[in-house]
C-alpha cells in the first residue's frame, strides 16, 4: 500500500522534472565519453599525417593530406606482417591451450565426485592470487635451461592453462543440470564421451567469454614475450612496437601510431563483434 | 532427486564391466585424468618458481652461476637486508605507494561517477556507452603509452596546445620530476575505470529501486540518497573494485617502461620496474628478494583493505 502510493508520486515527479535530467545526464556522459575517446580519435588521425603534419602548430583534427606511408613504411620497411603473424601464432596457441584444458578441469570440478576434488579447487583459487613479478625470474631460467629462449613455445607454455579459465569454466558447468549427464552416465557413456558429447556443447557460452578474454589478455601481453624474444625474427607486435618507440624512430609519431592502430584495431574489431559473450563472462564469474 | 538415486544405484545395475573397476574409481581416474594437463603446466611453470623464487632470494645466485650451481651460496636473509639500504628500491616503493594511494581513489571516482550517470538516467544508449568506456581497458599498453607520449609532448602535443588556448603553460609532462608520476597516474585511471564502471554498474542495478522511492518520500535529497543509500549498499562491490585495482597498480610496470623509463631522476621507476632492471643485470638473487617484498606487499594490502571496508555489524 504504501509502497504503492511511493511509486505513484515518485513516478509522477519523475515525468515532470525528468526531461531536463535525462538530457544533462546524457550531456554529461557525452562529454566524458568524448573526452576518453579522444586518444583514439588522435591515434587514427595522428596514422594518416605526415611527420610535418604532425608537429605543425596548431594541430589539426583531421589529416590535411591523408597518407598511407606510414602504414607502408610499417608493412614494407620494417617487418610487421611477420610481427602480426607471431602475435597470431601465440594469441591462437595459448587461446587454444586455455580452451580445452581449463574447460577439461572445470568440467571434472563441478560435475565429478573424485577424491582431492576440493584440494585441485584450492588449488586453483590459490593459483589466482599469484602475481607475475614473483614467478618472473625462475621462470626465465627455467625457459632457458629448456633451451626455449626466442622460441614460440617459451612465450606459449607458460600460459597454456591458467587458472581463472579452470575458475571460469567451473562456475558455468556447474549450473548445468544434473539429469543430462546422470542420465548418460546410467547408459554407460565414459566420462571422456560425456564432457565431448555433453558438456562441451552446452558450454559455448562460457567457452565463447574465456576465448575472448584469453585472446585480449594474450594479444597485449608484453612482459614476457619481450624477454622470451630475443630476435627480431620473434618479435610480437607489441613488443615490436614498444622497442620502436623507444628506438630510433621514438619521435615519429606518425608511424608509431599507425603502429599502435595495427595492434588495436584487430582486438578492438573481435571485442566490439563479440562484446555480448564478453559481458556475460564478467556476469558469469560473480564480478570477475 | 528422483534421478541422484538411480545414479547412486547405477554401479548395481551396470555391474560386470570390463575392466572390473567400479564406476566411482573409474570416474576418479577420468577426472584426475581431465586435471592432469593443468596440473602438469602449474607445478611446472607456477608453482615451481614460486618456490623458486623463494629460494632464490637466500642465496647469490646471478645469471652467471646458471652453467655451475654449486657455486651458488646460501647468504641468509642479506638480500632483504640490502633492499633496506638500497636508495633506489625504496625511492621505488616510496613511488609504487603514491602511485596506488592517488591511482586507486582516482579510477574509483572516474568509474563511480560514470556508472551512477549509465545507472540512472540512461536506458537508450547504456550497451553503446559502456562499451566506449570499455575500450581502453582492451588496449595493448603499448599502444597507450606510445598515444598518449604523443599527446603528452611539451611544445606540439594536443594537451599542451589545448591548456595554452586556455592561457596555461603547461609542463614538460613526461620530463618534467614532478608532473611525470601524476601524468602516468591520469593515464591509468583512464585505462583501468572501464572495468571498475562495468562492475560497479552491476552493483548498482542491484540495489532495490524501493529503498530510493521510500527515502525520496520521506524528502531525502540526490545526495543524501547517494551517500545513505548508494554507498552502504554499494559497500562490497566498491572493496572488490578497490583491492582489485590496488592489487594491479601496486605491479605497475608497463607505464613506466614504455612511457619514461622510470625516470626523470628515478621519479617513475616502480617496484616491478627495479626487479626488472635487476633482472637485467643478471642479479637473480636480488631481484626475487625484491618480488616477494612486493608479494607480501600485495598480501597485506589485500587483508588491509578487507579489513577497513569490513560491513560494520
Amino acid at each position: 500500500m504504501t509502497a504503492a502510493v511511493s511509486r505513484a508520486r515518485g513516478g509522477h515527479r519523475a515525468r515532470r522534472s525528468g526531461g531536463n535530467r535525462v538530457w544533462a545526464v546524457y550531456t554529461a556522459l557525452a562529454i566524458a565519453l568524448a573526452v576518453a575517446g579522444s586518444p583514439f580519435a588522435w591515434m587514427l588521425s595522428g596514422s594518416f599525417k605526415t611527420d610535418a603534419e604532425i608537429r605543425r602548430i596548431p594541430p589539426t583534427w583531421l589529416p590535411d593530406q591523408a597518407t598511407l606511408d606510414n602504414y607502408r613504411e610499417l608493412f614494407e620497411r620494417l617487418d610487421f606482417p611477420r610481427y602480426f603473424a607471431n602475435s597470431l601464432i601465440v594469441t591462437g596457441a595459448v587461446t587454444a591451450g586455455n580452451l580445452v584444458f581449463c574447460s577439461m578441469l572445470g568440467y571434472a570440478l563441478a560435475k565429478i565426485d573424485f577424491p582431492g576434488r576440493q584440494a585441485l579447487f584450492a588449488l586453483v583459487m590459490a593459483a589466482l592470487m599469484v602475481p607475475g613479478a614473483v614467478t618472473f625470474v625462475p621462470l626465465f631460467v627455467l625457459i632457458s635451461n629448456l633451451g626455449l629462449v626466442d622460441t614460440h613455445l617459451g612465450m606459449i607454455l607458460p600460459f597454456l592453462a591458467g587458472p581463472f579459465g579452470v575458475f571460469l569454466m567451473r562456475q558455468y558447468i556447474s549450473g548445468l543440470p544434473d539429469e543430462v549427464i546422470d542420465a548418460a552416465r546410467v547408459d554407460g557413456a565414459g566420462e571422456l564421451r560425456i564432457f565431448a558429447r555433453i558438456v562441451v556443447p552446452l558450454a559455448r557460452p562460457a567457452l565463447a567469454a574465456l576465448g575472448i578474454l584469453t585472446f585480449l589478455s594474450t594479444w597485449n601481453s608484453f612482459l614476457w614475450p619481450l624477454v622470451v624474444a630475443q630476435s627480431e625474427e620473434r618479435y610480437t607486435l607489441p613488443v615490436a612496437l614498444a622497442l620502436y618507440s623507444i628506438g630510433q624512430n621514438q619521435t615519429r609519431f606518425g608511424l608509431l601510431l599507425a603502429g599502435a592502430v595495427v595492434v588495436v584495431v584487430p582486438v578492438l574489431v573481435v571485442f566490439v563483434a563479440l562484446q555480448r559473450f564478453f559481458v556475460q563472462g564478467i556476469a558469469m564469474t560473480g564480478l570477475k | 532427486m528422483a534421478v541422484r538415486t538411480v545414479r547412486d544405484r547405477a554401479p548395481a545395475l551396470a555391474a560386470p564391466r570390463r575392466t572390473g573397476l567400479s564406476d566411482r574409481t573409474r570416474r576418479g581416474l577420468a577426472a584426475w585424468g581431465f586435471a592432469l594437463p593443468f596440473l602438469a603446466l602449474f607445478l611446472t611453470f607456477t608453482a615451481g618458481p614460486v618456490l623458486a623464487s623463494l629460494l632464490m632470494s637466500f642465496t647469490d645466485l646471478r645469471s652467471s652461476d646458471l652453467r655451475d650451481p654449486l657455486a651458488v651460496d646460501f647468504v641468509g636473509l642479506d638480500n632483504y637486508a640490502r633492499l633496506l639500504q638500497d636508495e633506489v628500491f625504496l625511492q621505488a616503493a616510496a613511488n609504487t605507494l603514491y602511485f596506488v594511494s592517488a591511482g586507486v581513489p582516482l579510477t574509483i571516482l572516474c568509474a563511480l561517477g560514470v556508472a551512477v550517470l549509465l545507472d540512472k538516467g540512461v536506458t537508450r544508449l547504456r550497451a553503446f556507452f559502456r562499451l566506449g568506456f570499455y575500450l581502453p581497458v582492451v588496449t595493448s599498453i603499448v599502444a597507450v603509452a606510445v598515444v598518449w607520449r604523443f599527446l603528452l609532448q611539451p611544445e606540439t602535443g594536443p594537451v599542451n596546445q589545448l591548456l595554452r588556448l586556455a592561457g596555461i603553460d603547461g609542463p614538460h609532462w613526461l620530463t618534467d620530476p614532478v608532473w611525470a608520476m601524476p601524468a602516468l597516474i591520469v593515464m591509468a585511471a583512464w585505462r583501468n575505470m572501464g572495468y571498475l564502471m562495468v562492475v560497479f554498474l552491476a552493483g548498482l542495478q542491484a540495489i532495490p529501486r524501493e529503498l530510493y522511492e521510500a527515502a525520496q518520500v520521506d524528502g531525502a535529497g540526490a545526495w543524501a540518497r547517494f551517500r545513505r543509500i548508494t554507498l552502504p549498499m554499494l559497500r562490497p562491490t566498491l572493496l572488490f573494485g578497490a583491492v582489485i585495482t590496488g592489487i594491479g597498480y601496486l605491479q605497475f610496470f608497463e607505464e613506466p617502461l614504455v612511457m619514461t623509463r622510470g625516470g626523470p631522476l628515478n621519479t617513475t621507476m616502480s617496484v616491478s620496474y627495479a626487479i626488472y632492471d635487476q633482472f637485467g643485470f643478471g642479479n637473480y638473487d636480488y631481484a626475487s628478494a625484491m618480488s616477494y617484498a612486493l608479494f607480501v606487499a600485495i598480501i597485506v594490502l589485500t587483508f588491509v583493505q578487507f579489513r577497513l571496508l569490513r560491513p560494520r555489524t
